[in-house]
């Protein structure tokens, strides 16, 4: 039994370093970026002329849908999709690409939601004690806004991107060479299926601890000006 | 100078702004009363356009605004830099220290360097007796400190008028001293201030101009003599009912 978990974590772990680490870091990064966008244009008001306040209700109800849409369906179901059914429209990725798009969108979807309601929780007179001293927009938005949400928003987009590590074991569904899938083929191999599957979901454990360690990190950093509060 | 010329802001069937005509003279200090929901914030916050009314002329200094006409960005961002703002709750930045709290309107907006920044505020903190709270975070002051580096961070931007929207409504009497002490040295030093206050007393000792408003409406423009001495039967009657 030594032996089998000797030479096969090694190459699960790898799997995770070569697949599950950037298809997880690379997709949450996007994924917030697309978040933010969604969460901004979700709560603007549209400025400008007739036109230009069309267009933007029109963006509004499209980011709007995109989020509905994929909240509303499985994340599985959206990786195939993607994978297996866009190639009938003449649109083809390769397993990591459209791991990537998937993970992405289906993250800015949840993390928008995330992001628009940290920063409807920060309060009117913050927006307004920016203004009166004359800062623009964009200023207000990230020298005082965005830092207050982001304390706000941290432990929910951790659980987030905690849960996408998890979910990237749904990759291997694509063909991903990610930890899970490579925990599969090796069980087919040495018919060990209890002893692999413990060691995969060890791995994941740890690396998901690693992550809570870091949350906990950000969050006590973010929360400095809270926490003298209590003292 | 600021003048306002038939000022009006409705906010569904409600007349908030009714018709003001007004002048706030430099280096002066004008008080505005009135009952609650007369529209005294309401008239401050037009001044920093943090609200915009539906019509009437708005000057300061060279600015001349028409508010029933969209106003530019550039335009709104100047006038208030003219127009420092203190809030009733101070609303200070609670994730920023104090000298922070102070030097990111400077540094951001008039774009002064950070040492220069540093340097002003640390003057004015001497001035209102809060040097030590440089490090600090806001949740560690008391309200009325909270306060005075609110108008600290006002200050900063070195604005021609200073506009108090109940600046001593949420504090205990102790720390509402404090307060007022802070804008007591400023009357004295000429500096053009506006403040909606609810304190008679206040407004007695430091006013140059009384403006009474009610409904919407300004129902007295005078002086603190003719305020306090002459009052009409409404002005009267205000007084007594502020009384126990």
């Amino acid at each position: 039994m030594w032996h089998i978990i000797v030479t096969s974590t090694p190459q699960i772990f790898w799997a995770g370093i070569k697949f599950t680490i950037p298809l997880a870091v690379i997709s949450f990064v996007i994924g917030f970026i697309i978040a933010v966008g969604t969460a901004l244009v979700r709560i603007s008001t549209p400025k400008g002329n007739s036109v230009t306040r069309s267009l933007w209700r029109l963006l509004k109800w499209f980011l709007s849908f995109y989020v509905w849409l994929f909240r509303s369906t499985p994340l599985l179901v959206q990786l195939f999709i993607i994978f297996f059914g866009l190639p009938n429209a003449g649109i083809q990725f390769s397993a990591f690409t459209a791991g990537i798009i998937t993970f992405s969108l289906n993250t800015g979807a949840y993390c928008s939601e995330t992001i628009r309601g940290a920063i409807s929780s920060i309060p009117e007179s913050q927006w307004e004690a920016a203004y009166s001293i004359g800062m623009t927009y964009r200023q207000v938005l990230f020298r005082i806004i965005f830092p207050q949400a982001l304390r706000v928003a941290l432990p929910p987009l951790s659980n987030s991107f905690i849960g996408l590590v998890k979910d990237t074991s749904l990759a291997s569904s694509i063909t991903i060479l990610e930890m899970f899938m490579v925990s599969q083929q090796i069980t087919a191999k040495n018919y060990e299926p209890l002893l692999m599957y413990t060691i995969v979901a060890v791995i994941y454990a740890l690396f998901c601890s690693v992550l809570t360690i870091l949350q906990h990190y950000l969050e006590k950093r973010t929360s400095r000006y809270v926490k003298v509060a209590g003292e | 100078m600021i003048r306002l010329d038939h000022v009006d802001k409705q906010y569904m069937d409600h007349h908030a702004l009714d018709d003001i005509n007004v002048t706030f003279e430099d280096n002066q200090t004008t008080v505005i009363l009135g009952p609650s929901g007369a529209g005294k914030s309401t008239l401050l916050r037009s001044l920093n356009l943090l609200e915009q009314p539906q019509s009437g002329i708005y000057q300061i200094g060279d600015e001349k605004i028409d508010f029933s006409k969209e106003l530019s960005t550039k335009l709104v961002l100047r006038v208030r830099q003219l127009t420092g703002m203190v809030f009733q709750s101070w609303n200070l930045f609670p994730h920023l220290t104090i000298m922070q709290n102070i030097t990111e309107g400077p540094i951001y907006v008039l774009k002064q360097s950070k040492k220069l920044a540093e340097a002003r505020a640390l003057q004015l903190l001497q001035q209102v007796g809060l040097e030590e709270a440089k490090d600090r975070y806001p949740s560690q002051l008391s309200g009325g400190q909270q306060q005075r580096i609110s108008i600290c961070r006002a200050l900063a931007m070195d604005p021609e008028y200073i506009l108090f929207d109940e600046p001593t409504s949420a504090l205990d009497p102790e720390l509402e001293a404090q307060v007022l002490r802070v804008l007591l040295d400023l009357a004295k030093m000429k500096q053009s201030m506006v403040v909606v206050t609810h304190n008679i007393e206040f407004a007695r000792r430091v006013a140059d101009k009384i403006v009474f408003l009610e409904n919407g409406k300004i129902e007295f423009d005078g002086t603190v003599d003719e305020f306090f001495n002459h009052p009409t039967d409404r002005i009267h009657e205000f007084l007594t009912g502020m009384q126990f």
